[in-house]
């Protein structure tokens, strides 16, 4: 069975829940930036939690099939359609050989995950078969879509169409977005003045917001505790001996814009790093537009496991909805 | 050295073995990294060793970032008695030192750079009392670099010269990255060198470029059809200085499958090399050329 690619969309690539294992090589996990929106896709067409979906930024694809399928669309709220047809999202519907699937223009958040029964089925390249454009690693020959692409989908049933996701089980980022973050890696380099207005300022999405990392201004630049700068690490104040890079860690280039790793990071950099976003929230960043704004809202790791136990029981409850 | 733990977020912890670069720092990570290896805890999944630091991730579902914590004390005891001599390769990477492809860079990013004026090799130069370009081909030649981290994109090697503190060649970063730089630049900030592994960002001084590939996710290439990226930490690089019908001709040569890198297997003794540098180098040097 294959779909066939008519408009590819912004930036639409095959994602599943990631390739562990080789980030001290620098090939980073990579995966759907929202994990849990990714896994409701699947479960909704009948699919395991973590087969191959597409991800669609900002845009949605156009998409004709070859064959009967069951699709969910998840995450952003970017509505979908059969042959001109409107259909909900977070919920299964059928797209039978021949139609066409398209998007209207987005409605909310900025991921979408379109999850199609059996799932795209491209190599499985180190363990994933989640794209890593950077390094032209995995998904449709290492890229996003192409108008023209033919993409293989793998054999699967499908699950019946209207099953569906309640809305309070959707989660999505408020406004501003709070991002809950532990302090802790290079935190000591700042002053005790610059951590606290840190967490007072709105920070607004800026637009190099990508899988890489998304990058945050409007904040109030961050004051340095002086030093003398260690050897090998550069004449800014901001550089460290080039270290690694946490998924989620927050590095603040010249003390002026924060960058949030995500799913596709550099494994390492001369940056410091004030902390690290909690990985409840990573789903999170992965629904903010740009210009939206966002907090960063300390905690401790007592309540940085709570959140992690609160969104595990999320999914335990989505799960037991269908 | 005075190593410090800090968590990274609930999946993440982060250990600094020194804030200043050494190859001490880089074999007490290493040594780490590798004993971390052997312990097998359940609920890791990553182990990356860094220059001066590592970090691990885990699974905090498996096992507490507490518990995690204090398994990685445990370790720091006993990797602090491994010995600092590693299995290693020495690799010969040719450079075309000024070229064409990273000039044109350079200059599309001028405004970004320290001295705008002038170029990133003949600036480096200039700042690190080298006698102009030539001068510094000489310097960044004439000792080879050791593989201190594999990271920032993939395969991706950050390359330590193997000289005296004094000598080592150091240039800041661009004042702003660059959204551009070509495949297999030959780069360097801080004391580090890098070849870029895959074209992107970056905010490295650029000298010059490789026509030796060293990242391939197809494996087509034949000194990647094991693994697609070729340098591992302890890996040591000799750069040879080629002129411009030497790298089209290597280009040449890769591309129809013919070009054989020039690599020998060595062991790499800290304590043996710290007490005669430019004598050990000699010796590796001797190594990779078969003498």
């Amino acid at each position: 069975m294959a779909v066939n690619v008519i408009k590819p969309g912004l930036s639409t690539t095959v994602q599943d829940l990631g390739r562990p294992g080789y980030y001290n090589i620098g090939i980073p996990l990579s995966g759907g930036m929202d994990r849990l929106a990714l896994k409701a896709a699947n479960l909704l067409v009948g699919n395991k939690e973590g087969t191959a979906v597409l991800e669609a930024v900002f845009m949605g694809p156009e998409l004709k099939f070859a064959e009967d399928a069951t699709v969910a669309v998840t995450g952003a709220e970017l509505p979908p359609r059969v042959d001109g047809e409107p259909r909900e999202t977070w919920t299964s519907f059928k797209v039978k050989k021949g139609q066409t699937l398209s998007f209207d223009f987005l409605k909310k958040g900025a991921r979408a995950y379109i999850a199609i029964s059996g799932g795209i089925d491209v190599p499985v390249v180190l363990g994933s078969r989640s794209t890593y454009t950077l390094g032209a690693l995995g998904g449709f020959k290492g890229r996003k879509l192409e108008a023209g692409d033919k993409l293989p989908v793998g054999k699967g049933r499908g699950a019946k169409e209207g099953r569906t996701i309640p809305e309070k089980l959707r989660r999505a980022p408020g406004a501003p977005a709070e991002l809950r973050m532990l302090p802790g890696l290079y935190w000591h380099r700042i002053t005790a003045s610059a951590g606290k207005h840190f967490f007072e300022d709105t920070w607004k999405v800026a637009p190099e917001a990508d899988r890489i990392g998304y990058r945050f201004r409007g904040g109030r630049p961050l004051e340095f505790v002086p030093r003398e700068q260690p050897f090998g690490a550069g004449s800014d104040p901001s550089n460290i001996v080039d270290a690694c890079y946490p998924y989620g860690s927050i590095q603040v280039p010249g003390g002026t814009e924060p960058i949030v790793l995500h799913r596709d990071a550099v494994s390492g950099g001369g940056y410091f790093m004030v902390g690290t976003v909690v990985s409840a929230d990573m789903d999170l960043i992965g629904q903010l537009q740009p210009h939206t704004t966002a907090r960063f809202v300390e905690v401790t790791m007592a309540q940085a496991l709570k959140a992690r136990k609160d969104q595990a029981k999320l999914y335990e409850k989505l799960k037991a909805s269908l | 050295m005075k190593t410090r733990y800090s968590y990274g977020g609930d999946e993440h912890i982060f250990v600094e073995c020194d804030e200043e670069m050494s190859l001490e720092a880089f074999f007490k990570s290493l040594s780490m990294a590798t004993a971390i290896k052997k312990a097998k805890i359940k609920g890791v999944t990553e182990i990356c060793p860094a220059n001066a630091s590592m970090q691990v991730k885990f699974d905090p579902d498996i096992i507490k970032p507490s518990d995690m914590l204090k398994e990685l004390k445990a370790i720091e005891k006993a990797a602090a008695k491994a010995k600092p001599i590693i299995k290693s390769r020495i690799i010969e990477i040719p450079v075309l030192y000024n070229d064409p492809w990273t000039h044109e860079t350079l200059m599309r990013f001028r405004e970004r750079h320290q001295d705008p004026k002038s170029i990133d090799i003949e600036y480096t130069a200039r700042i690190n009392n080298l006698d102009g370009v030539d001068g510094f081909i000489k310097a960044h030649s004439g000792a080879p670099w050791f593989v201190s981290m594999v990271g920032f994109v993939a395969g991706l090697p950050f390359l330590y010269q193997m000289v005296d503190r004094k000598r080592q060649i150091q240039s800041p970063k661009y004042l702003r990255p660059r959204t551009d730089t070509p495949k297999l630049t030959v780069g360097h900030g801080g004391c580090f060198g890098c070849i870029y592994s895959v074209r992107g960002a970056g905010g490295y001084q650029m000298f010059g470029i490789t026509p030796v590939p060293i990242y391939d996710p197809n494996q087509k290439i034949k000194h990647l059809k094991d693994f697609m990226c070729l340098f591992r930490p302890g890996d040591i690089v000799k750069w040879k200085p080629i002129d411009r019908e030497e790298y089209d001709a290597t280009v040449a040569a890769v591309e129809k499958g013919k070009f054989k890198l020039k690599m020998k297997d060595v062991t790499f003794d800290l304590s043996e090399f710290k007490k005669d540098m430019d004598g050990y180098n000699a010796k590796l040097m001797g190594a990779l050329n078969g003498r």
